[in-house]
């Protein structure tokens, strides 16, 4: 994962009222917890080749995945409600639908998501502003998957 | 061949399918909800995609965001597995429209075979054996109903056309019960299935439960793997099974597992199938067919050699078969006990995070499960976390090796029907073999009764 994206989304826990940040872009998963210590930053990739058992009885206190993504606040990781390929532009060529620094409303489209020929729009639940955009345009994302981040 | 397979399904068979696809060189992409995504054959996967989150008809019974996955995988074919959309036509159909091999039948068969009634009538068509019952749905004016009973026999058993696998069926005894007991099963039948069509068939007081495993590919070749017992079940789900079954002449087996061979050349089956019989006094009854993989596939592959869920793979791929019946050769016998996350005596489901997992080895021994020590077994789902397969060259020597490996084998942090395991293994009348259906639930409630529980262990 790029260090100065690492360092923006550190930045981005340490300044504003977000506890806990989980952050997956392609293999990489990021999660940054902020604790009464200073910052704790750990990667991790998603495949675990050797099918070990120690691997899944992991210390971390939000060891269980799903409890983890949801202690992420809502609003400011959007995360993708669909299996799909996103697509930052509502056809091949034309602008964005948005770019980092732009202002968002709630419920503004920010991208598009194509299942199974259909193109659906996918509206921020926040408003804000886009601080990081977190796949790339053409991507296959799946269920879950963070996509924009709104502070 | 296939260079990518997605498996639209979870649990052991998810395993079993991913191994099969390695074994093959093939590269599997696994679908998985959230409550999945600890899950050892999603890290084993080449690819894994999240569909949702833990309801099943968010996930593994949505089909967009299944047929999504393979899309954006660029997998060339899906595997559905058992349960879930194996035996939807509609996914099946959807999966094939959209670009990709579904690696089962065709629509058109598994809508055949979904529907009771007209898979009954199939199969009548075909010179397969049915129990006797009603041609076809049973009609509104309760005299017909009536008179359709009487000429059947009492006691009769209401079946839901759109049921199966034990679903929306009800036994009525005497003429003073039946038409409330129609109408009952209707009402069920409409809202369980969206389909309120019943029919009618002979209740049969004592019989096995005898399945033919068949294998059929697009050339019109098809072959039956011989049969397998399945008669230790509670509420009609199978608890053990095992291949051969005991005790029945060798060439009743041979002369219905050639009809079912035919079934399927007639109706043009694609695939891995099994046709489910009840066995009573030396003859068999077609009650239905599964149109998939099944959960006790193992016994038949150990005695006969051949991996079931490969030679699907192959025959979806548009291969022949490479073997025709004469090559097929039966040695020796196989049990399976199906281990679930429940508690041995209430059968109440029992998820949790497993603390320790100890399982057998040696000699014709063999365990299909996903589970590991630390796994959390989920509560969404339904409660089998594996199965403990064992070998031998004749019915005593797989039972010696299922008692020893029953004995070895320890799942800590949540419980387990292995206790009830042990004991059936040692139970005299499954040591003779031959026990019927009922036998089980039986041995349950005499248990229950004599414990002085005043709740029955049903």
């Amino acid at each position: 994962m790029d260090l100065r994206k690492l360092k923006t989304l550190i930045d981005l826990v340490a300044e504003s009222g977000v506890s806990e940040l989980e952050v997956t872009e392609g293999e990489d998963k990021v999660r940054i917890v902020k604790n009464p210590a200073p910052v704790a930053a750990q990667t991790q990739t998603v495949y675990a080749p050797a099918p070990v058992a120690a691997a899944p009885v992991a210390p971390a206190p939000a060891a269980a995945p799903a409890p983890a993504a949801e202690e992420v606040p809502a609003g400011h990781i959007v995360k993708s409600p669909m299996v799909g390929t996103f697509y930052r532009s509502p056809t091949p060529g034309a602008e964005s639908f948005v770019k980092i620094g732009d202002t968002v409303k709630e419920g503004q489209t920010l991208c598009i998501i194509e299942a199974m020929k259909l193109l659906n729009e996918i509206e921020s639940d926040k408003s804000g502003v886009v601080k990081e955009i977190l796949c790339e345009n053409g991507q296959g994302v799946e269920f879950g998957q963070p996509l924009f981040v709104i502070a | 061949m296939f260079e990518k397979v997605l498996i639209a399904n979870r649990g052991e068979i998810a395993l079993r399918i991913q191994r099969a696809c390695r074994e093959m060189g093939i590269k599997t992409v696994v679908v998985f909800s959230e409550a999945d995504r600890e899950a050892k054959y999603v890290k084993l996967a080449d690819e894994a995609v999240c569909i949702g989150p833990a309801p099943s008809a968010q996930s593994y019974l949505n089909m967009p965001a299944i047929i999504s996955a393979a899309e954006v995988t660029d997998a060339q074919a899906i595997h559905p597995g058992y349960g879930f959309l194996s035996e939807n036509a509609d996914f099946a159909e959807r999966v094939e429209k959209s670009g990709f091999a579904f690696i089962g039948p065709t629509a058109e068969s598994i809508r055949l075979m979904g529907d009771k009634v007209s898979a009954k009538q199939a199969m009548i068509r075909s010179g397969v054996p049915c129990v006797p019952g009603s041609e076809g749905a049973l009609p509104d004016n309760p005299k017909e109903i009536i008179a359709i009973a009487k000429k059947i026999g009492y006691p009769v058993i209401i079946k839901a056309a759109g049921g199966g696998g034990g679903r929306g069926m009800r036994v009525v005894h005497t003429e003073a019960h039946l038409i409330n007991a129609v109408n009952m099963t209707r009402e069920e039948a409409g809202r369980a299935f969206g389909n309120p069509e019943v029919y009618m068939e002979k209740f049969l007081e004592n019989p096995r439960h005898v399945e033919i495993q068949v294998l059929a590919d697009t050339f019109k070749n098809a072959v039956y793997l011989g049969e397998r017992d399945c008669s230790m079940q509670r509420r009609h789900q199978k608890v053990i099974e095992e291949a051969p079954a005991p005790g029945i002449d060798r060439r009743l087996i041979a002369k219905i597992g050639e009809r079912c061979a035919e079934a399927c050349r007639k109706i043009g089956y694609r695939g891995a199938g099994t046709f489910e019989f009840l066995y009573e006094d030396g003859e068999f009854y077609f009650i239905e067919m599964n149109t998939r993989v099944q959960v006790e596939h193992p016994v038949t592959e150990m005695i006969t050699g051949i991996d079931i869920v490969q030679q699907q793979i192959r025959i979806a791929a548009g291969e022949k078969l490479p073997f025709k019946q004469k090559d097929i050769e039966f040695r020796g016998h196989a049990i399976e006990c199906r281990i679930n996350a429940e508690d041995p005596v209430k059968f109440i489901p029992s998820p949790g995070r497993i603390q320790s997992w100890h399982v057998p080895g040696g000699p014709g021994v063999r365990v299909d499960s996903h589970a590991y020590a630390g796994y959390l077994v989920p509560p969404t789902y339904d409660s089998m976390i594996g199965k403990l397969i064992t070998y031998g060259t004749t019915r005593e020597q797989a039972m010696r090796r299922m008692r020893i490996a029953l004995s070895e084998m320890v799942v800590d942090g949540i419980q387990t029907n292995i206790p009830l395991h042990r004991e059936l293994m040692i139970d005299p009348k499954f040591a003779q073999g031959g026990t019927s259906i009922h036998y089980l639930e039986h041995r349950l409630e005499e248990q229950a009764a004599s414990r002085g529980d005043s709740r029955k262990a049903k």
